[in-house]
């Protein structure tokens, strides 16, 4: 952790969420990083708030919403589930459903195709290849 | 060809528009969940003179505009000269937020490179940028008569961003 600066919490709890609250944020000037990681001014100065947040008494969903009212779901690592989200949250699932129904789709139009029977028209090529005429020798 | 052969065709097709349409984006550009939200209020010391204070509450009935900048971001120096420019036109309204500045930094600029605000607010520590979700200056809030945030600009205004975009919305929202 790059950025972090000492935290102290007299509470083991408000420690924890503390640890959560700014692995869980993005920070907005390098937006690959959590707050936890980033160098920035901002990162550090949001950090403090939340620092003093938590000594305040506030819960993690007031924080969530502090920060949202202020930043935009942006600063969600863990997006929301809304109306907008729904191709993001369900989208790999969708995905896999497909693939499953097209792979079953794949496998049983082979097995239809594969029978033990050979049809005339197969005998037929056989023998013409071989040029043998197996039809006339059995006479 | 077997009609299934195309699905996946079809499929990455698709994929291959939506990330494209993502490619043209500028992923810093993050919508601000204040538009049309009331701008939120504060009571800050001027940077000149510092016994007196703005607050956005002695906006209303004005559209105005709030541009958050710093001596030391780079951006700013850049868009100062179409602030210096839109300072001129009759009926907008700009003020200035010196986002996280040493006062005589601050100071220094203005008088560097003209000073285009009717009053400058200084937010030492940031704690007013962090209400206005404030993540990169210099940005530009324009402010409607009822005090409701209506655009944000983040980024350094340019000749486009006045011409096109905070003129056109000026002239709409003092209409109203």
């Amino acid at each position: 952790m790059a950025g972090i600066e000492f935290a102290e919490f007299d509470d083991p709890e408000q420690a924890e969420l503390y640890k959560i609250m700014v692995d869980e944020l993005r920070c907005l000037v390098c937006q690959n990083q959590n707050l936890a990681d980033s160098n920035a001014p901002l990162a550090k100065d949001l950090r403090n708030e939340i620092q003093k947040m938590i000594k305040q008494g506030n819960s993690r969903d007031e924080i969530v919403d502090f920060m949202v009212a202020r930043y935009g779901d942006f600063v969600l690592y863990r997006p929301p589930f809304k109306a907008y989200t729904l191709i993001l949250w369900l989208g790999p699932f969708i995905g896999l459903v497909l693939a499953i129904y097209i792979l079953i789709n794949i496998i049983r139009s082979r097995s239809t195709q594969q029978s033990d029977e050979i049809s005339e028209l197969d005998k037929q090529r056989v023998s013409d290849l071989f040029g043998t005429n197996t039809r006339t020798d059995k006479k | 060809m077997r009609k299934a052969f195309y699905i996946p065709l079809g499929l990455f097709v698709i994929l291959v528009i939506i990330l494209s349409i993502g490619l043209t984006r500028d992923p810093r550009t993050i919508p601000s969940p204040l538009i049309n939200k009331p701008a939120p209020e504060f009571t800050l010391p001027l940077l000149y003179r510092q016994a007196e204070t703005f607050s956005p509450q002695q906006m209303r009935g004005k559209v105005w505009l709030l541009n958050v900048f710093a001596s030391w971001c780079s951006g700013c120096r850049a868009e100062h000269h179409f602030l210096m420019q839109m300072a001129r036109i009759p009926g907008v309204n700009l003020y200035g937020l010196n986002y996280k500045d040493v006062p005589l930094d601050g100071k220094k600029w203005l008088e560097q490179f003209g000073n285009p605000y009717k009053s400058v607010a200084k937010d030492i520590n940031g704690r007013v940028g962090i209400d206005w979700g404030v993540y990169g200056v210099p940005e530009t809030f324009v402010i409607d008569k009822q005090g409701i945030i209506r655009y944000k600009q983040i980024g350094p205004i340019d000749q486009k961003a006045i011409n096109e975009t905070l003129l056109p919305l000026i002239k709409k929202l003092q209409l109203q």
